[in-house]
């Protein structure tokens, strides 16, 4: 065991103890910074959510920096609005200096503590553990199938499980899913603490329904990803709807792939149906344009990022290429497999996919998956704290 | 590829980058004119005063999605006199806020965007209409609109002269990349503000003070398109000695500090110079109808320093401060601090303390809580200064803008020191805003008179079309 390695009771007792507050890390103390000046400008205040909730503080701990961290959409309106971005010598920068304060953020709410480092070069961790999981998948399925299944022609009901018993998968995938589960309703608890130990409006309580709802509302439109109404900037300073566009793609397709899976286990468990299904059931509708939009959404953000203006990214740690090509790689060995599930490539393909779709669930605790949850809770806090400070 | 546009056929040559340039650029070219617009600084810095706005005052009989209630002109008017003294062309300024009532659909034509008025000053949110995202945001808004529509725009290009004969413009000296170019146009419009950043110049008024002047923005703003029309026969109005001046964080930049570097503290503690005496009310008035007289106080203190000092009462009553408070547990720490006599701080304190009338503190009222025996009393939310930790602020001039201009009609042409008018020369902007604002203040005014006159002379100008 390495030094830095603890015990259950002492993660226990170390998520019993508020998160510290102090400004610790340039992150920290620049974002601290950068925002002291906002404050006292407060221009911005139309753009987005980030600067109503800097204004209901009056200084910032580090649990306020991280919440507004991880309210910010990266937008970029402020900083093409901003008369004090670099060159001007206050060199205000609020999308790059909260961008690279978020994987800071996403390691110091981890569950558990000692996976907190995951955060740190994520991008070719993520990476490795796909690998390891694809790699997995195969030599089991060569090792523990039969040959003639795993490379030969296998169609009609149960095709899939004639590889991997359904019990093992379900098992599997069911472990992952609830393990990812339990990790981040563990992170939401380590940010909801955090930020009600900073110097913000204190609610003294969890989130409510109202505001569960409101969050959803401005999370699902992606409200905060818009400049306030003129769109968001990527790699000039012309705003477009491109990016909040690619999104709602990759979002909503793979809520559409969650969908197809949810519908395929209802299927199997209570109608007793087996997959793989015919091409006009509903598991197949949604997984073939979920699958589709989200590869093509992942796809076109990958792309935006990598034409992104400098000014904008924080280049650390790759987090942000590691995810949407994950996202990828799950959408399109998903629509490979459907498209080649007649053919000897099957196996294989299942192999990639399961594999592939493995380690995305097992690591979206400790990747650039937890985003999307964090800034939905942010979005949640903010609506809360909006009206409890008004 | 700069130097080719100079050589190219204009029919609108606009001096400037700001509000009132882009608005007389875009209408020019939506009237079929070939228009070049020329501004001094980088393209990080156009803009002038306009990258440090926020709103635009504009008469309206009825509320909108974002104006809370009817502004009508003659209550605009009523403001103007008042803050004026009535130093304004009463025409043109009649004319003006008469004008300012198409501005809200003019200016969303331009591509700009409005929203509520911002936390902090809802005392506006009748009358000011306020820019999404700030001034610049309004300004990279124009000049998109302009440049997808076919202006041409060189940045770092200054106009150096003016070529005149008789009353007529026939081409200005640019100077680009250290070269002076002749660029002959059959219009100009001169937008490009104020001198406020030129302090050779306002020493001439000032004396070595102005070298203690903090000047809120950019560096470019030097008038020397100003002093090349006036020489060269525009008659001048405005007073020459004139700027508009706060009272802002002794330890902003030289330049370009702007809105962030404001103060509002003042009226919540006391006020003393380097000879740690008081030197006015602090609490004469609420202080969004006070902050304008306090650059001239404070530009009128030895070395143009002053101290806000407050205690821990008061510390979070206004708008949080870029920079921090200077903070001491005694009164002699804070002179230590501060570099002030600490005896006569001590004086200035005590007698402060003492002098404070018991009543009900309430930052929301003109509160009468005063000092009675001091000179200067202080009037309201006086109250004593006792509860450690104490929090300084140091004080500087802030100046905004200069008033001297050169005289327009209201079809916004120039006009000769010699009587008439230029036949094709036409201004905008601050540098003509003193026919309007000839003193004083009024928030959002400027950015009106920029868009009014801009819009002018952009028609104005095309009207010259070969």
């Amino acid at each position: 065991m390495s030094p830095e390695a603890v015990t259950p009771a002492e993660a226990a007792a170390a998520h019993a103890r508020p998160l510290d507050q102090l400004l610790r890390g340039p992150e920290l103390a620049e974002a601290a910074r950068i925002m002291t000046i906002c404050n006292a400008c407060r221009y911005c205040e139309g753009l987005c959510a980030v600067f109503p909730a800097m204004e209901m503080r009056r200084d910032f701990a580090a649990g306020d920096l991280r919440h507004l961290a991880n309210l910010c959409h990266a937008c970029g309106a402020c900083y093409h609005d901003c008369q004090y971005a670099p060159p001007h010598e206050f060199g205000v920068n609020v999308p790059k200096t909260l961008e690279a304060l978020r994987p800071r953020a996403y390691a110091d709410h981890a569950w558990p503590r000692a996976l907190a480092p995951m955060f740190d070069r994520n991008g070719p961790k993520i990476i490795a553990l796909t690998a390891i999981s694809v790699a997995v998948f195969l030599f089991a399925f060569m090792a523990f199938a039969d040959p003639g299944v795993m490379f030969g022609v296998v169609e009609g009901p149960g095709a899939f499980y004639a590889i991997m018993p359904h019990n093992v998968m379900a098992g599997l995938f069911g472990a992952a899913f609830l393990w990812a589960i339990l990790a981040f309703l563990m992170g939401f608890r380590n940010y909801w603490r955090d930020v009600e130990g900073g110097l913000g409006p204190r609610l003294g309580r969890g989130p409510d329904l109202a505001a569960l709802a409101a969050g959803g509302h401005d999370a699902g439109r992606l409200k905060n990803l818009h400049g306030g109404g003129m769109g968001c900037f990527n790699e000039d300073d012309q705003p477009t709807d491109s990016r909040r566009l690619l999104h709602h793609l990759t979002f909503y397709g793979f809520l559409a792939c969650l969908a197809s899976t949810t519908c395929a286990t209802a299927m199997h468990y209570f109608l007793g149906w087996e997959a793989p299904y015919s091409w006009g059931s509903a598991p197949v509708l949604l997984g073939f344009f979920g699958g589709s939009a989200m590869t093509v959404g992942a796809v076109g953000l990958a792309r935006a990022r990598m034409k992104r203006e400098g000014a904008l990214t924080d280049p650390a740690g790759g987090m942000h290429a590691a995810f949407t090509h994950s996202l990828a790689a799950v959408g399109a060995t998903g629509i490979a497999l459907l498209l080649l599930r007649s053919t000897p490539a099957m196996g294989t393909l299942l192999a990639l996919h399961l594999g592939v779709v493995f380690a995305f669930f097992v690591a979206a605790p400790y990747g650039k998956f937890v985003h999307g949850l964090y800034r939905y809770l942010a979005l949640v806090r903010h609506a809360q704290e909006t009206r409890t400070h008004h | 590829m700069s130097m080719d546009l100079f050589g190219r056929d204009w029919d609108v040559l606009v001096a400037g980058g700001g509000n009132a340039a882009l608005c007389a650029a875009i209408t020019a070219r939506r009237a079929g004119a070939r228009v070049l617009v020329v501004e001094a600084a980088p393209k990080f810095y156009r803009g002038g005063n306009t990258r440090h706005t926020r709103n635009m005052r504009v008469a309206h009989d009825h509320p909108n999605e974002v104006l809370t209630g009817p502004y009508p002109e003659d209550e605009f008017w009523e403001d103007l006199l008042r803050v004026t003294g009535g130093n304004t062309d009463e025409q043109l300024a009649r004319f003006t806020l008469a004008q300012s009532k198409e501005l809200w659909d003019y200016m969303s034509s331009l591509g700009v965007r409005f929203q509520p008025s911002l936390t902090g000053s809802l005392s506006l949110g009748r009358t000011n209409a306020f820019f999404l995202g700030g001034g610049k945001s309004l300004m990279n808004a124009l000049y998109r609109t302009a440049e997808a529509e076919g202006v041409a725009v060189v940045y770092d290009a200054e106009v150096t002269a003016v070529e005149i004969e008789g009353a007529a413009f026939r081409a200005a000296e640019v100077t680009h990349d250290g070269q002076a170019r002749r660029v002959p146009a059959r219009a100009f419009v001169a937008a490009a503000g104020g001198f406020e950043a030129n302090i050779e110049w306002l020493e001439e008024y000032w004396g070595p003070a102005a070298r203690n002047f903090r000047i809120r923005g950019t560096p470019y703003n030097r008038g020397s398109l100003l002093r090349t029309l006036l020489d060269a026969g525009a008659q001048q109005v405005g007073e020459p000695d004139q700027c508009h001046a706060v009272a802002i964080d002794a330890r902003a930049p030289q330049f370009d500090g702007g809105i962030a570097t404001r103060l509002d503290c003042i009226v919540f503690g006391m006020v003393v110079n380097r000879e740690a005496e008081r030197f006015y009310d602090e609490g004469e008035d609420f202080w969004p109808k006070r902050y304008a007289i306090w650059g001239r106080l404070v530009a009128a203190q030895p070395e143009q320093e002053a101290y806000a000092i407050i205690d821990s009462r008061s510390i979070e009553l206004f708008m949080p401060s870029i920079f921090p408070a200077i903070e001491a547990g005694s009164i002699e720490e804070m002179a230590g601090k501060l570099d002030l006599p600490p005896d006569r701080l001590r004086a200035t304190w005590e007698a402060f303390n003492a002098a404070v009338r018991p009543g009900d503190f309430d930052p929301a009222t003109l509160d009468g809580c005063r000092t009675e025996g001091l000179t200067p009393e202080k009037t309201n939310w006086a109250r004593t200064i006792e509860q450690p930790p104490f929090h300084a602020y140091p004080l500087r001039p802030g100046i905004t803008f200069t008033y001297l201009g050169v005289k327009v009609d209201r079809e916004a042409r120039v006009q000769r020191a010699s009587g008439g008018a230029y036949d094709n020369i036409y201004a905008a902007g601050e540098i003509m805003a003193g026919n309007v604002l000839g003193k004083g203040y009024l928030a959002g005014i400027g950015m009106t008179i920029g868009s009014v006159f801009g819009r002018l002379a952009g028609q104005g100008a095309s009207s010259h079309v070969a």
